[in-house]
């Protein structure tokens, strides 16, 4: 198995990719930070999808007699003002979190990269006008524009995940136009030309594919700020509503009472920042492995 | 007989500043011709303009006996193919050899990949082992084989090459060389070749044209590289300076 | 000069595949004085790699060991990332092979070669603009000024490169490596370039290692010439007796070589198997 997957001359298309991705998640787990990184989003995977199997209470279930305990045997979290079990409450916000991440991701990283990639691999007037609108949506604040957002569209999750998005895409077709202008003119763009392919096959099927690696690495990096971003938004309380549990909005929650209670306020604190460490070590890691330019500075 | 490529007074201009002017040449099919000269003449932009990279011209240029319009077309690509001065400019950094000779069949679509493939590679004398290999792992010569092998993919007529050998070493040189040579005898390609290098032209072609400045100053048969009688100033200095 | 301006002892350059390492240059040496040395040999032989490694441009992976590689007597390989920087470029400098891959492609080539010119030098912007101007003119460009305000993919092949040297000869640094700097160039303007780089070796006292696969180039511009051949060099001797090369690899080489009156049907090729092992 080890020999079929390093072989440099496989046989099948399914060997080539098969052994790329061997190399460069072999790559990946010999950088130790890398390793913590892919640790604590496997841990947030995991505990997403088995919430309801790993929490031992309801996340929701008041139960006033057990109000602002403190972190015990019982409940190692502690409790919160309704009497709801702080541990259960952040294992199920992991999904909330999750979700988040994954759609702001979907959304705004291949919007940016089309429109980076098409204003970068044009110029012109496209480039203009689209960077005009790029640069309209850079020069405002994220957090203010997102809030300006949902103050339009209404408080909800959904609607702080498409605020979000929109504020995010801008910084993606910036990076993507930078990309796609240093290869533009490239002797192998203008051979694939000749061989009649289209613009948009071009964009697609051979600038978008040199964009993508440094777009992972910048996503993932981005995601502690999404993370963040949507935690700033439930603690202003506009982004997810009471009951459910997201981090943000029970940080704010438990603000009332950080003096004598800390556990309230502290626990969905601890799970953001280690969350957030995961996604920038592991961003970190991805930029050694995919972009080998930028690993040693010489 | 019809021209394999008939240009009749082309200028050429890159936004407004011309770089070539009054080029009138023909190549019959079937013929090796060369365009030598002075770098920075022109002689690259000559061919970026057959293939449509070069969209400012005017002029007549007919290819196969059809008039030729301004861009790259997609009915030209099956006819007329160019290979790039830079094998490591020209072929997707990240594309495995497989997905660099897929593409045309892809955007023609072609059938029998597979066989098509392994054909082309073994015509330019490319073991299997290379199928999926990517840019990174091969030699400049080895690219520059990829590259031609992309060309002659959609089984053209006419080949544009761009100082095929010119970053590569003197022995690569002489395999890519025989390649083309034996690739022209069997499948009776014409051959439109830049080059700055007399003894490759004197190798590779049957006539040859001067350029200097954006323009062509003489057309000769190769056997003026055997005795040196070319009548052109600019021509004899190249001449001498390359050891004639 | 007792001492020469760049020693190397056994220079070895590894690169970790996962095959297990890869030596890509296997125990190198030689001495540079004030002299132009030439490098040849076939592709992937290794001289690329010779070359970045000197000025420790080889990219993580790879590694690089010598026993000895001193640049005026101080060590290389210790010297701290910051002083070699200083170094790359202001005192050794090197042609890379691919220009248009070396340019950075969103930038006027006048501005690169003002910023290489800048990073050691401080002039005024019209002292500045006008070096930049004459190293462009004495590097054959016909056209300085329009050349100077035109992006990497606008100039020709040829131009590309002349431009490459221009920047890296406007510091003057005491040892140029170039590394196939005239490839793309016929014949006149080649031999106008090389003679630039000469009168620098000559007046300034430069070193220079040529780098190319042209045999008859080298011999006419080096003294003294290694003939390399995987990773390791096969033969040495002075330029004006390659001619009379000895060993198999130095012969084919020299056998591929198109002539002016060429009547022969293919060109003889390397037969690889005919020195292996040596
Ligand atoms: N995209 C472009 N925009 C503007 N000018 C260009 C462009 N491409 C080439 N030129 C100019 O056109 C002229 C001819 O260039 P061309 O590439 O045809 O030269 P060449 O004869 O192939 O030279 P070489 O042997 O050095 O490759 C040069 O002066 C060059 O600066
Ligand atoms: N990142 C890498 N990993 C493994 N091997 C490498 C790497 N980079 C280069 N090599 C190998 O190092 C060897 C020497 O390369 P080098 O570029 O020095 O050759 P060269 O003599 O300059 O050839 P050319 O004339 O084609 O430029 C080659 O066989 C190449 O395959
Ligand atoms: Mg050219
Ligand atoms: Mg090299």
């Amino acid at each position: 198995m080890h020999a079929w997957l390093i072989s440099d001359s496989p046989a099948s298309r399914l060997q080539a990719s098969a052994g790329r991705f061997y190399r460069a998640g072999g790559l990946l787990l010999r950088n130790p930070l890398a390793v913590a990184g892919v640790l604590i989003i496997g841990l947030l995977i995991v505990t997403a999808i088995f919430a309801p199997w790993i929490a031992p209470e309801s996340p929701v279930g008041q139960n006033l007699s057990n109000r602002l305990l403190p972190p015990s045997a019982d409940h190692w979290m502690g409790t919160d003002e309704l009497g709801r079990d702080i541990f259960s409450r952040v294992i199920y916000g992991s999904r909330i979190t999750l979700m988040i991440v994954a759609l702001v991701a979907v959304i705004s990283a291949p919007l940016g990269l089309v429109i980076g990639a098409i204003s970068g691999y044009f110029g012109g007037w496209t480039d203009r006008v689209l960077m005009g609108l790029t640069d309209v949506f850079l020069s405002m604040p994220k957090l203010i524009m997102a809030l300006a957002f949902v103050a339009a569209l209404g408080p909800g999750i959904e609607n702080a995940i498409i605020a979000i998005a929109i504020t995010a895409w801008p910084a993606y077709a910036r990076i993507a136009r930078a990309e796609t202008l240093t290869f533009r003119n490239a002797e192998f763009v203008s051979a694939t030309r000749l061989l009649g392919a289209s613009h948009l096959r071009i964009i697609f099927a051979h600038v978008l594919p040199l964009c993508t690696s440094s777009m992972i690495v910048r996503v993932t990096l981005d995601m502690a700020g999404i993370i963040l971003t949507a935690a700033g938004l439930g603690f202003l309380g506009l982004g997810a509503q009471p009951p459910l549990p997201e981090w943000g909005a029970m940080i704010s929650r438990g603000r009332v009472f950080i003096l004598d209670q800390w556990w309230v306020a502290t626990m969905p604190g601890l799970a953001i920042i280690l969350v957030s460490l995961g996604f920038c070590f592991l961003g970190d890691g991805l930029r050694d492995v995919l972009d080998p330019k930028s690993a040693g500075k010489s | 007989m019809t021209a394999a490529i008939s240009l009749n007074n082309l200028d050429i201009s890159y936004s407004g500043t011309r770089v070539v002017e009054g080029v009138t040449f023909d190549v019959a099919e079937g013929e090796s011709f060369a365009l030598v000269g002075e770098s920075g003449s022109g002689k690259s932009t000559v061919l970026k303009a057959i293939a449509g990279l070069a969209p400012e011209w005017s002029g007549e240029m007919s290819i196969l006996g059809q008039p030729r319009g301004h861009g790259p077309d997609k009915d030209l690509a099956r006819t007329c193919q160019m290979v790039f001065q830079d094998p490591y400019g020209s072929l997707h950094p990240r594309k495995t050899v497989d997905a660099v000779l897929s593409e045309p069949l892809a955007i023609h679509g072609l059938g029998n990949r597979s066989e098509r493939i392994e054909k082309a590679l073994r015509d330019v004398g490319l073991d299997r082992r290379f199928r999926f290999r990517y840019p990174h792992q091969m030699s400049g010569g080895q690219r520059q084989r990829v590259a031609i092998a992309r060309a002659l993919m959609l089984e053209p007529k006419i080949m544009l090459l761009d100082e095929p050998t010119s970053a590569l070493d003197v022995s690569v040189q002489a395999e890519i060389l025989n390649l083309l040579k034996r690739l022209r005898a069997e499948q009776n390609l014409t051959y439109l070749l830049v080059s700055h290098d007399l003894p490759v032209v004197g190798f590779m072609c049957d006539r040859v044209a001067v350029m200097t400045k954006g323009r062509i100053v003489e057309i000769a048969p190769v056997d003026a590289l055997h005795h040196g009688d070319f009548t052109d100033p600019y021509s004899r200095q190249l001449y001498a300076a390359s050891g004639g | 000069m007792t001492e020469p301006l760049l020693s190397v002892r056994d220079l070895r350059v590894t690169f970790p595949t996962p095959q297990g390492p890869v030596e890509v240059v296997k125990g190198v040496s030689f001495d540079l004085g004030q002299e132009r040395l030439g490098i040849v040999g076939e592709s992937g032989s290794g001289k690329s790699m010779t070359g970045r490694a000197i000025l420790r441009l080889i990219r993580p992976p790879g590694k690089v060991t010598a026993e000895k590689l001193a640049f005026q007597g101080r060590d290389l390989l210790s010297l701290p990332e910051r002083e070699m920087r200083a170094l790359r470029g202001a005192r050794i400098s090197m042609v890379m092979q691919d220009p248009r891959y070396s340019l950075n492609p969103v930038m006027t080539i006048g501005r690169q070669i003002a910023e290489a010119l800048r990073v050691h030098e401080n002039l005024s912007r019209s002292a500045t603009r006008a070096r930049v101007r004459d190293m462009l003119e004495a590097v054959q460009i016909n056209d300085p000024d329009r050349v100077a305000n035109m992006y990497p993919h606008e100039v020709s092949g040829g131009m590309g490169q002349r431009v490459m040297i221009a920047m890296m000869l406007i510091p003057e640094p005491q040892i140029l490596i170039a590394d196939e700097p005239t490839s793309a160039l016929d014949v006149s303007v080649q031999a106008q370039v090389l003679d630039l780089i000469d009168t620098l070796v000559k007046d300034k006292g430069m070193g220079l290692i040529l780098i190319s696969h042209d045999l008859q180039l080298v011999a006419r511009y080096c003294d003294q010439i290694l003939v390399m051949n995987a990773g390791r060099v096969v033969e040495r001797c002075a330029a004006g007796e390659l001619d009379k090369a000895t060993h198999p690899y130095t012969r084919g080489l020299l056998a591929s070589v198109p002539r002016m009156n060429e009547d022969r049907d293919t060109l003889p090729t390397l037969d690889r198997t005919a020195w292996e092992g040596t």
